[in-house]
């Protein structure tokens, strides 16, 4: 029997392996892709705890994540190739023109 | 008249607005100048005539408060624009406006040619408008609004000959150092309202209104919060009144313009924190530990700095450790309890430390002007590196500069302590209460005895200052020495004001046992400030039970050991002023010991500055880039042995500021989950 | 399933309809402008901000609900709505000069700025969490493609990369904490939120409760710029194009505030000692490491990063003390925050040349002789922000400190203090320059505009007048605090 506490586990693990590709992918790509997973298990938990709740707030919620994460994809993408045009580049490594 | 109060800070900032915006425009010196010192005049009349009319006015009914308007009001916490009228403010307004003005007059003579003469007089009145909103503040947060902008206004005249690097670097001390005492400050602010509100449920900062409630406190035998809270003032008036441990930017803000230091760092700014714990005497009677705080830094400071006072060369540095070691009898006089006594103090200090700086002004004037005649026009090669401000170039000047000169003695004389002058009255009120007074128990002999000698020693520096100056012959080299003349008459005018002010300012304030031998004039002074100490009174009131023989031996003592502080002064340099060179010879570390201010500021750099620069630096390469990127790698590090499979892992900079998050998180929600 | 219609009061939503129709019109409009009538824009935008305030200020003191409970225009957001206007109406005013300058005079500019405002108000007038996280998406959005605007300088790509990237990981982070919230509760309503969890003590015990609060005010906190979640703010304010960096600094961070305390105030009262104590540490990290690394900076954009991260901390002092005075006093500080460093901002614009490379604190070396008026409104401002009184910066701190003073955390109110004494040190040093070095430039690169003129008078009018006569705007802020 799949309890909601496996949809939770299984959403907890994804968001955290969408975490650790941020911190170690190096491709602002891939990067986003990774934030991209994160976003979808938080998906997974809403879906699955408005399912077990019963309610459909939850469910509502996922489509303007996702909604939302789309306007972000396109608005990320355009700035990373305004970046590329301008470095040939678009490793997070080079974005180093400001620190400390 | 009263209701007029406003006026008197208002005409200053008209004044600031006037010469700070249009200054640069307007050009003609006569204006600017002229336009400043009128507007400080004008706050003088008004202030004069409040004082006639106070006086008019039986001693319990001197108390007016002019609320303009409620500046905040939140809750049960309220303060208001509003002025305070009683005796003790009044007298600080005369003291602030009259030498004020006079400050402002001898500015337009000592000024004439100034770069940026706009930028000086714009500044000098918006410090008087500081000062005057720091004494006519009815409460404290209004006073603190004054303090914090005289603070600036140091800051920006320390600094005013910004080309020098030494000026600048005196400017920022000044203002480091001032900061400590400003938190000190507002520290006490927050636990003084706060503790009276929760204790008492009295919500106010206004001065009259903590007063009268003040009866509610008892008095704090052990440490308690008064005790903290009139400690946290007092880190305060350290600060701004330049006392042991705070005192070290005074001497360095010698670097600004002379007027500057006889308003702001003699007469006026440096005495605000005396004023302050006046205004709160209140509340210091019920904390005695802390007033024995008060009392020990004070009298330390008096000697402290005396000592210093008698190894400087540099005319300006030997006055600006006298006006330290005359703020400590001041907090002395605090200390003890005895509040009417170092208002008293402040009120004649004022006069002949104003006098003395203005003095040494006119000679610096006189000595610079000779020098670049000497350099420019008889092409004397060496004239440019003569220093105008050292003592040892000068001498016999009493020729060539009388009215200075004689200004200067008189001065001199008032502060050395010799009876009939302004001084003699108060320091020697200030002794007398230090020895009589119950507060502190035997400790009253120790102040008393660091006291007196401290008054040896100011006699000697001073009459010091007075014979390498003026007497002797003359060591200026002698293409410049032709050059040397009387300075313009709007330099001499206040000189003489002042100087008439050291010898008969003193008057007012009659101790009881002379000015019974004379008719019985009272002590006015003593009279008119009484209804803001009436709580403070008691201390000094007992200690009168000490015999009048007591007293009059010492006020001999005290007149004697001033008479031998100038007369060793005569015998080492003008009998036998080869003496000084071989005690130098013969004590060498003694006297660099004490010509280095017992190296204060090399240890303050060594335990307190350098650190902080260490730690600021630690935390901006240290903290990111040790710190974080360690963090980061650290991490890195365990990750990769663990996940294994993950190796290509890399860090950039955006890799850092996620792992920063991610950390944040881990910890926060850890810390939550594991508690 | 019962099927209802919702309750749509389009009136809730007033303002921030008026600046979305503006905003669109606008794009349309861009279509036929040639560069350099873009301008015509912003004067639009301008009549735009103009009637949306005319709107916030006629509907004090009336507050209403729209879309079945999920926004709700109060005075509290009523208040936040007037400082997102008032920054972004700064914003425009400033903006034209710098990108005739800069030459990225795109036309999208200024309909970008609106579409974030719309975004700040949504989240100020959010109580659904659905509601206030799609107000801060269309901020966000909106300000990653601000933050890259000048598309061809390579610093404004890099700050907008950078913002989009930890931004949308920060969402994230704040989505789960909603949906965690979610789950433990049933509802996504702050106010059932809070009426579920005051109901039943299991609800306040499950973790999933906890940890959805914690999320969430990470998700806050690196919007508002809080330690350790502040470490984006230096590079992207540095590299944005100068007016959006003062915008920044102003709407958005008030906007995450609105939102941080409608919710943690409304929804999680029942976990207020668990937040406090997180709000208490983060507090004090973020004063600390703001003002201590800010001690360092060269670069005055960077160094004024730096200082708005410091002030975030002290608002959330105010935030920590949770009292009437301290919360009101957010209010107050933000509003008075908006002018004074928009102000400061705009000087900077004035200062610099073409790409900025003079930029550093040390070429402000004799400005206050070339330019003693500018130099002057440019000290009233760093004086503000240091709070020295009389200005408002002083008032504002005031208000928080003695909030948490008064709500007894006087540790708290100490460490506020000593860090804005320590602050006092790097705004001091541009009026070091200013006035005690001498001028190694001209200056007579520096021309003054009318729109610029303007926004100096409205910001000294507003830090002047606030600092002296705070009693009506903190007024206004109490009045502003149900909660």
């Amino acid at each position: 029997m799949i309890a909601i506490h496996h949809y939770l586990i299984l959403s907890a693990i994804l968001f955290a392996i969408g975490t650790v590709g941020v911190l170690v992918r190096k491709n602002a790509i891939v990067i986003f892709m990774c934030i991209e997973l994160m976003l979808n298990a938080v998906n997974l938990t809403f879906i699955a705890l408005s399912n077990h709740l019963g309610k459909l707030d939850g469910q509502i919620f996922v489509f303007f994540v996702m909604t939302v994460a789309a306007a972000e994809a396109a608005v990320g993408l355009a700035l990373m190739i305004a970046f590329f045009n301008n470095k040939e580049s678009i490793e997070v490594e080079d974005f180093n023109l400001m620190k400390q | 008249m009263f209701e007029y109060v406003w006026l008197i800070p208002l005409f200053p900032l008209i004044g600031f607005a006037i010469n700070g915006l249009l200054g640069k425009k307007i050009k003609n010196e006569k204006i600017i100048g002229g336009l400043g010192t009128v507007m400080v005049v004008c706050s003088f009349i008004v202030s004069a005539l409040i004082l006639l009319q106070l006086l008019g006015l039986p001693g319990e009914e001197r108390h007016f408060e002019k609320t303009l308007f409620t500046w905040i009001q939140s809750g049960n916490f309220k303060a208001d624009i509003g002025f305070l009228i009683d005796p003790l403010s009044v007298i600080m307004l005369m003291v602030v406006t009259g030498v004020g003005s006079l400050i402002h007059l001898y500015s337009i003579g000592y000024m004439h040619g100034e770069e940026g003469f706009y930028r000086y007089f714009a500044y000098l009145n918006l410090f008087t408008f500081s000062m005057l909103l720091l004494v006519l503040g009815n409460n404290l947060l209004l006073m603190f609004v004054g303090w914090e902008g005289v603070g600036l206004c140091s800051y920006l005249l320390i600094g005013y000959y910004f080309h020098k690097k030494s000026a600048g670097d005196a400017g920022k001390k000044a203002f480091v150092v001032n900061r400590i005492g400003d938190f000190g400050f507002l520290l006490g602010i927050f636990t003084l309202f706060w503790y009276f509100g929760t204790k008492f449920n009295v919500w106010t900062i206004n001065f009259h209104e903590l007063a009268l409630q003040s009866h509610l406190l008892s008095t704090e035998a052990t440490f308690g919060v008064i005790t903290l809270v009139t400690l946290f003032f007092f880190i305060g008036a350290t600060g701004k009144s330049a006392q042991i441990p705070l005192y070290t930017w005074l001497p360095d803000a010698m670097e600004g313009p002379t007027p500057v230091s006889a308003l702001i760092h003699a007469a006026t700014m440096v005495t605000a924190g005396v004023y302050m714990i006046a205004r709160m005497n209140f509340l210091y009677i019920k904390a005695p530990q802390t007033l024995m705080v008060v009392a020990i830094v004070g009298a330390a400071t008096a000697i402290f700095a005396a000592t210093i006072g008698t190894a400087q060369n540099d005319i300006k540095r030997v006055l600006a450790y006298s006006t330290v070691s005359q703020l400590g009898y001041m907090f002395l006089a605090m200390g003890v309890g005895a509040f009417t006594a170092g208002i008293f103090h402040l009120m004649t200090h004022a006069f002949f430390k104003a006098c003395l700086f203005l003095g040494s002004g006119s000679v610096i004037h006189g000595m610079h002007y000779a020098l670049h005649h000497a350099d420019h026009h008889e092409h004397c090669a060496h004239a440019a590196d003569v220093d105008p401000q050292d003592m040892r170039n000068m001498g016999g000047l009493r020729k060539q500069m009388p009215w200075t000169f004689l200004t200067f003695l008189l001065a001199t004389i008032a502060i050395a302590g010799i009876p009939g002058f302004a001084g003699f009255f108060s320091k020697d009120e200030i002794l007398w209460q230090a020895f009589a007074n119950p507060l502190h128990g035997d400790l009253n002999y120790v102040l008393w005895g660091l006291g007196a000698v401290a008054a040896g020693l100011t006699a000697f520096y001073m009459f010091r200052l007075v014979f390498m100056t003026f007497f002797g012959e003359s060591r200026l080299i002698p293409e410049a020495k032709k050059h040397l003349h009387e300075s313009h008459i709007v330099i001499v005018l206040p000189l003489v004001v002042l100087a008439i002010l050291s010898v008969v300012g003193g008057w007012i304030g009659l101790p009881k046992l002379i000015g019974e031998r004379l008719g019985n004039i009272p002590n006015y002074f003593e009279h008119f400030l009484e209804p803001v100490f009436a709580n403070g009174h008691v201390a000094a009131a007992e200690g009168a039970h000490l015999s009048a023989t007591l007293e009059w031996g010492l006020m001999g003592t005290s007149v004697l050991i001033a008479v031998v502080g100038i007369s060793i002064a005569y015998a080492l340099y003008i009998i036998a002023p080869t003496v000084p060179a071989r005690f130098v010879a013969r004590f060498p570390r003694l006297y660099q010991l004490v010509y280095n201010k017992w190296y204060v500021d090399e240890i303050y750099d060594f335990l307190f500055v350098n650190p902080c620069k260490a730690f600021g630096n630690f935390l901006w390469k240290g903290f990111d880039v040790v710190v974080v990127d360690g963090l980061v790698n650290g991490t890195a590090f365990v990750v990769k042995n663990t996940g294994g499979g993950m190796r290509y892992l890399q860090t950039g900079l955006v890799h850092n500021y996620a792992m920063t998050m991610v950390l944040g998180v881990v910890v926060i929600v850890g810390v939550y989950i594991f508690r | 399933m019962d099927l209802l219609m919702p309750v749509v009061n389009f009136g809730a939503i007033m303002p921030e309809l008026i600046l979305s129709v503006v905003a669109m019109v606008l794009l349309l409009v861009n279509v036929f402008l040639k560069t350099e009538q873009k301008a015509y824009l912003g004067y639009l935008s301008l009549l735009g901000i103009g009637y949306s305030l005319y709107v916030v200020m006629t509907a004090w003191g009336t507050p209403q609900t729209g879309f079945s409970g999920s926004v709700l225009q109060d005075n509290f957001a009523l208040f936040f709505k007037g400082i997102f206007l008032v920054g972004a109406a700064l914003t425009v005013l400033i903006a034209d000069q710098y990108v005739r300058r800069e030459e990225c005079n795109y036309g999208e500019l200024y309909p970008l700025i609106l579409f974030a405002t719309v975004g700040m108000m949504l989240m100020a007038s959010g109580t659904d969490l659905m509601t206030i996280f799609l107000g801060l998406e269309v901020l966000s959005v909106s300000l990653y493609v601000l933050a890259g605007f000048n598309r061809k300088n390579l610093k404004s790509n890099e700050a907008g990369l950078k913002y989009f990237l930890l931004g949308a990981f920060s969402t994230g982070f704040l989505l789960y904490g909603m949906a965690l919230t979610f789950g433990a509760t049933g509802t996504t309503r702050i106010a059932e939120i809070a009426k579920v969890a005051a109901a039943s003590s299991a609800v306040v015990q499950n973790p999933l409760f906890l940890v959805g609060m914690l999320l969430m005010a990470v998700g806050f906190s690196f919007k508002i710029a809080a330690a350790p979640f502040h470490m984006w703010t230096p590079d992207v304010y540095e590299g944005a194009p100068t007016p959006i960096t003062a915008f920044m600094s102003a709407g958005p961070k008030a906007a995450g505030f609105a939102a941080f305390i409608r919710v943690l105030m409304v929804a999680l009262p029942t976990l207020k000692a668990d937040w406090t104590d997180l709000l208490w540490i983060l507090a004090v990290l973020t004063m600390t490491i703001g003002n201590l690394i800010a001690l360092n900076q060269d670069n005055i954009k960077r160094m004024l990063a730096y200082s708005s991260i410091a002030h975030a901390g002290y608002a959330l002092v105010g935030f920590t003390a949770g009292n009437s005075i301290g919360t009101a006093g957010i209010l107050f500080y933000m509003l008075t925050y908006t002018f004074m460093n928009i102000g400061a901002f705009a000087i900077i614009i004035l200062v610099g040349k073409k790409g900025e490379p003079n930029n550093n604190v040390s070429d402000y070396a004799g400005f206050g002789f070339k330019h003693p008026v500018l130099a002057l409104v440019m000290t009233i401002f760093l004086f503000s922000l240091a709070g020295i009184p009389p200005m408002a910066g002083f008032m504002g701190k005031f208000y928080l400190f003695s909030g948490a003073v008064k709500a007894g955390y006087v540790w708290l109110a100490i460490i506020g203090v000593l860090n804005s004494a320590a602050s006092v040190y790097y705004y001091l040093r541009v009026m070091v320059f200013m006035y005690m070095k001498d001028p190694t430039e001209q200056f007579d690169w520096v021309k003054m505009t009318v729109p610029v003129f303007i926004t100096l008078i409205i910001c000294v009018v507003g830090v002047l007048g606030a600092g002296i006569w705070p009693a009506y705007l903190l007024g206004l802020a109490q009045n502003a605090m149900p909660f």
